[in-house]
């Protein structure tokens, strides 16, 4: 297997304040794996990072291929349509790359919003968007930064479906970042736990999340079933 | 009757010039949400440029264009030394704005200068019409409707509006948001040049004429909230009549005192409206 992404000893500093400090992380070809750790881990740092907008200061970045992020929060252009939000994320394809329909195939619930202002969208319908956008830069691997936050489980289900269909069906390798590590682990294969910009623990997602640690700091003291 | 065509004829001609000035306005501050004070020098720049390549023997609309592209370069200029430093831009483009005097006196010394429009005067039944004010507006409002084209249909223009919109998304998607600020500081340099080569013809340029034109190339621009084109057009439009009317009818010529009254009443309008919607978000 090829790795997609490697990162080694990556250290990363805002000023005086380290964000990461030593972190190692692989994701192979095809594969999902899930990052998992609390506020102020260095979860959207290391998403920087990856993306290219933050510098590190030590430690190596490897990307194979290319990489689209749907950020936090999902960022979507508020006063762009859906389809504009869509054709800008082809931006670096060419005037060529930018058709959109094969997004709407994927994610039917977005063409009747096609030409509404993507800012006026429910929190689930601008995820939808904010990852159409990435998928548009026909990326090798999709960076998702907390696609859960704030959505109803509902909604978070169905654009885990979105995700693991995209996964399954098109071999599109996905790091998953998430603060709810229950949904992230049951949706992984491998998964790693972030803390203090530091990758302390990784494996099977299934083992990690028996693992009594995993359990005690991220599942809510629970240890999951299973 | 025929004063009154002749004065919103005169008022529309000299609004399409604080229209011009007002979007170039809108334009940088779309994309770079910079407030550019020294928009008003493009035009003078622009103007004064002309007058000397006109008497240079260039013929007309060369010369107005290579001024144009003078001041869309003047733009780049700017915005290079704008956008280099976060938060200080507003000053920054203040500084330049006067630095810029210095520089128009230098080359062009301190009296107002002019050239020829175009020629002929019309009648409008029983006005007597410069033809020159036609001029300006068959020049803006296809000039406003390109824009509109662009900015709506173009990816490019699209692109630049990401950028005023969210302009981490914008980098995430790859969208060289640099880049993009300074292609809005040249259009925005192309659209002051512009309004500064259509209007000396009927209201002679000295060094310091960008603050009227910046004043009410604002209020202008204030009316659309600083970020459409479109209401930048018809508030500069508005203006331009306002104060010819009340400068033909009124004998006086307040032109700063009606564009300031008028943004402070957009201004406060605005402020009430935000604080209203911040009470009902809260």
């Amino acid at each position: 297997m090829t790795a997609v992404v490697r990162v080694e000893g990556l250290v990363v500093r805002y000023g005086g304040a380290t964000a990461l400090d030593g972190v190692d992380l692989t994701v192979e070809a095809g594969e999902m794996v899930a990052l998992i750790g609390a506020n102020g881990a260095g979860k959207s740092t290391l998403v920087k990072a990856l993306s290219g907008l933050v510098g590190a200061e030590a430690g190596q970045i490897t990307v194979r291929g290319r990489l689209a992020q749907v950020p936090e929060g999902r960022e979507v252009f508020a006063g762009l349509s859906v389809d504009d939000n869509l054709r800008l994320g082809g931006w670096r394809n060419g005037r060529r790359g930018r058709d959109t329909s094969g997004i709407y195939e994927l994610m039917p619930e977005l063409s009747g919003l096609r030409r509404q202002a993507a800012g006026t969208l429910s929190g689930g319908q601008q995820q939808m968007v904010a990852i159409g956008r990435a998928l548009m830069a026909r990326p090798d691997i999709l960076v998702v930064d907390e696609l859960s936050l704030g959505l109803a489980p509902l909604v978070v289900r169905t654009l885990a479906g979105h995700l693991e269909a995209l996964h399954r069906e098109r071999g599109l390798a996905v790091l998953l970042i998430e603060q709810n590590a229950r949904l992230a682990l049951s949706m992984c294969r491998r998964a790693y736990v972030l803390e203090a910009g530091r990758t302390v623990l990784s494996g099977n997602a299934a083992e990690l999340a028996r693992d009594p640690r995993v359990a005690a700091a991220y599942l809510g003291g629970h240890v999951a079933a299973g | 009757m025929s004063d009154l065509i002749a004065y919103v004829v005169t008022g529309l001609g000299i609004g399409a010039g604080y229209a011009l000035v007002g979007s170039g306005l809108v334009a940088i501050y779309r994309v770079t949400g910079v407030v550019n004070f020294a928009q008003g020098a493009f035009a003078v720049v622009a103007a004064m440029l002309t007058s000397t390549l006109l008497s240079a023997g260039l013929p007309h609309v060369l010369a107005e264009s290579a001024a144009v592209l003078v001041a869309a370069g003047a733009g780049v200029l700017v915005g290079l030394i704008a956008t280099g430093e976060p938060g200080a831009a507003l000053i920054i483009t203040l500084g330049v704005g006067v630095f810029a005097y210095a520089v128009e006196i230098v080359v062009w010394g301190d009296q107002p200068r002019s050239f020829a429009g175009l020629p002929g005067v019309l009648t409008v039944g029983d006005a007597r019409i410069q033809a020159h004010y036609l001029l300006i507006l068959a020049v803006t409002v296809p000039v406003f409707v390109a824009m509109g084209a662009f900015f709506g249909r173009t990816d490019l223009g699209k692109a630049l509006t990401a950028c005023a919109s969210n302009r981490y998304a914008a980098r995430v998607v790859g969208i060289d948001v640099r880049r993009m600020g300074l292609l809005a500081f040249a259009l925005g340099g192309a659209l002051g040049g512009l309004a500064g080569v259509l209007t000396t013809p009927i209201q002679q340029v000295t060094f310091d004429s960008d603050v009227t034109l910046i004043v009410n190339g604002f209020a202008a621009a204030i009316l659309g909230g600083l970020t459409r084109p479109g209401v930048a057009l018809a508030g500069g439009l508005l203006l331009g009549v306002a104060q010819t009317l009340i400068a033909g009818f009124g004998g006086g010529a307040y032109q700063l005192e009606v564009a300031l009254l008028l943004m402070l009443t957009v201004m406060v309008v605005q402020a009430t409206r935000a604080g209203a919607l911040a009470g009902v978000a809260r």
